[in-house]
């Protein structure tokens, strides 16, 4: 059994008294100590899709509108909110792009992390704050006795990160969100990052979901990927595979607009066009008004699955010759 | 050899920072630090560094948007760090900026003709409105946007066609010099890379120079003839593109390199 499994998930918007859809059927699963990359560019659905696992669209005008989310065989739409609370924050934890939308910038890290611990398990507040002390050394602050006491805005943004990542790891989790962890830090931090949660991963057993719009750093960190266009799954395979033998012609324009460091090249193959709006209707592929290869039939019907591989497959209906 | 067209000669320019309490002294931050380089005519230099180097500093204080504490510019052979305002202005023409957010730079309130059209008037190249309207048309299909938007607000474009219109903005002048700050660095990888092709492709047409500021070692390589590495201030290493990439000499430079994240096809090419 899959420690997460996501099948045929729906997400709409309430807007102008429309429900207008922004997530249209994915399915991915994760296993346990596995790491999922989530690709694609703004605005296709992968923020919404982490949220919506997390619970946490309460209160926005996002709804599920479809589908099921499971975690260790549970089924999380079905959960109350206590219940829910129970499992976010330690069987599952979520870090976001700015680290500031979790941390609270008036209190000392050291305390958060503590009331993250005894919100979740029976601990004392001596015990924690060792415990949170720990946790700081773990994800290599420097001098944690004298760090914890620290408020965030005292921290650099790498340093901000890695306790996000300690606080989201404080309950031992068995699944990790990481929605575009080290989109706002230096290549340098970002790699010092990317290689702790790695770390951890190995030590800990976590699985991971890391969501991402930069397929270096999916290509570099995950055993399988998923890559979303306009609110579906256009292609998945395992890494290797993926990169072996592209499949869909929207993962070899990502590929290819990547100005790349180890090489000269002229003219960068850009996608022309743009991620329509979650307002726009599209008839057929909803790729096909930027795809180079488009004929009659992507116009006209949407593509279904197309299985390349043992697990990799493609929603183009030129799947096997969009592979060279 | 011909004299380049920017020549910058021990650059520095510090803040100073108030610190807050009675007794604390003021600190001081030495964001451009004694750097010096030349960019000829039709050259594209890029700098290239961490964020807080002080790539933005260099582009500020070039643009007198920043007081230089000391070193010399010269451009086309005057010192422009020292000259008066009232001689700099002229120059602001022939040195123009591009920024990461060209939202912000432009005016939400003025149509898409009159946000190109403001500078032709200011600089005076345009003698009528007709004349004024055929470079905006003309402008608008250089950056690849249909001359219809003339009319259309800053707010219905996308990030990526509102970088057009700055780019727009920027060569309807006919500069010298563009300075790049991060003009690509908000933009999707797609958009990027066409945004990307479309600064080259304006480069290459009209020979100007360009001094073009990123963090992002793949765009540099894309688009520079030369690239100097800065870190702390200071330029550790400047040299061609083909030396920094294939050869770097400075630890901080293969540093950088090494940690960029790749997908492994792309290695294999090399
Ligand atoms: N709270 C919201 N209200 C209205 N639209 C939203 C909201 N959240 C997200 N969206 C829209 O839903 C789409 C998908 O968003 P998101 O999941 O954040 O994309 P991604 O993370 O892939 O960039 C986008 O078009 C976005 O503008
Ligand atoms: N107006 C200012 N006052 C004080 N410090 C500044 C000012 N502008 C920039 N700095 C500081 O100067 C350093 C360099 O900044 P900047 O040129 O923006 O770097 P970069 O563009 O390379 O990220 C940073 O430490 C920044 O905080
Ligand atoms: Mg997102
Ligand atoms: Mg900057």
């Amino acid at each position: 059994m899959p420690l997460l499994e996501v099948d045929n998930l729906e997400i709409a918007i309430a807007m102008r008294g429309q429900l207008l859809p922004v997530v249209r059927g994915i399915s991915f699963s994760v296993d346990e100590g596995e790491t999922l990359g989530i690709v694609g560019e703004s605005g296709c659905g992968k923020s919404l899709t982490s949220l919506a696992i997390m619970g946490l669209l309460d209160g926005t005008p996002v709804r599920i509108t479809g589908g099921d989310i499971r975690f260790e065989g549970q089924d999380l739409r079905q959960l109350n909110r206590r219940e829910r609370r129970a499992i976010m924050g330690s069987r599952m934890a979520m870090i976001f792009q700015e680290p500031m939308t979790s941390l609270n910038p008036v209190y000392r890290i050291g305390d958060q992390i503590v009331e993250n611990l005894r919100q979740h398990q029976k601990i004392s507040q001596k015990a924690a704050r060792a415990r949170a002390i720990e946790l700081l050394e773990l994800v290599r602050i420097p001098e944690p006795q004298q760090r914890v006491d620290s408020y965030p805005h005292q921290m650099s943004g790498g340093q901000r990160q890695r306790v996000m990542i300690a606080m989201a790891l404080s309950c031992d989790p068995k699944l990790l969100i990481a929605d575009e962890p080290t989109t706002a830090l230096d290549v340098t931090v970002q790699k010092e990052v990317l290689d702790l949660m790695a770390d951890l991963q190995e030590r800990m057993g976590t699985a991971i979901v890391l969501i991402s719009h930069d397929l270096g750093v999916i290509a570099e960190t995950c055993d399988k990927v998923a890559v979303m266009y306009r609110g579906k799954i256009a292609e998945a395979a395992p890494t290797d595979d993926l990169f072996a033998r592209l499949a869909h012609p929207y993962t070899r324009g990502l590929l290819n607009s990547i100005p790349v460091v180890d090489r000269d090249v002229e003219w960068l193959e850009a996608i022309p066009g743009r991620v329509p709006g979650i307002d726009e209707d599209i008839e057929g592929c909803a790729f096909h008004p930027r795809c180079p290869r488009a004929q009659d039939i992507c116009r006209r019907n949407e593509p279904k699955q197309h299985r390349i591989g043992n697990e990799h497959t493609s929603h183009c209906h030129f799947a096997e010759e969009a592979a060279p | 050899m011909s004299a380049p067209l920017l020549s910058v000669r021990d650059l520095k320019t510090h803040f100073t920072v108030k610190q807050p309490g009675l007794f604390s002294d003021d600190r001081i931050v030495r964001a451009v630090d004694g750097i010096s380089f030349d960019i000829e005519p039709g050259e594209v230099l890029s700098l290239v560094g961490e964020s807080g180097c002080g790539k933005s500093t260099v582009g500020r204080t070039l643009t007198r948007l920043e007081e230089a504490t000391s070193g010399v510019a010269e451009f086309e052979g005057q010192d422009i760090l020292q000259m008066p305002p009232a001689a700099f202005r002229p120059l602001r023409r022939d040195i123009q900026m591009i920024f990461q957010d060209p939202f912000a730079s432009l005016n939400p309130r003025l149509t898409i003709a009159r946000t190109l059209g403001e500078p032709l008037f200011i600089h005076k190249l345009a003698k009528s409105r007709e004349e004024a309207r055929r470079k905006i048309g003309e402008t608008l299909e250089l950056v690849g946007m249909d001359p219809a938007v003339m009319s259309r607000y800053p707010h219905e474009f996308s990030g990526g066609q509102r970088q057009r219109i700055g780019i727009a903005r920027v060569m309807i002048v006919e500069p010298k010099l563009v300075i790049a700050d991060e003009a690509v660095s908000a933009l999707d990888v797609s958009i990027q890379a066409q945004v990307l092709n479309l600064i080259k492709r304006l480069q290459r047409k009209s020979g100007i120079a360009m001094l073009f500021i990123s963090h992002d070692l793949g765009v540099v390589r894309h688009i520079s003839d030369r690239v100097a590495v800065m870190f702390k201030g200071q330029i550790v290493e400047m040299g061609d593109k083909h030396q920094i990439f294939e050869a770097p000499k400075h630890a901080y430079t293969q540093e950088l390199l090494s940690a960029i994240p790749r997908v492994a096809s792309h290695r294999e090419a090399v």
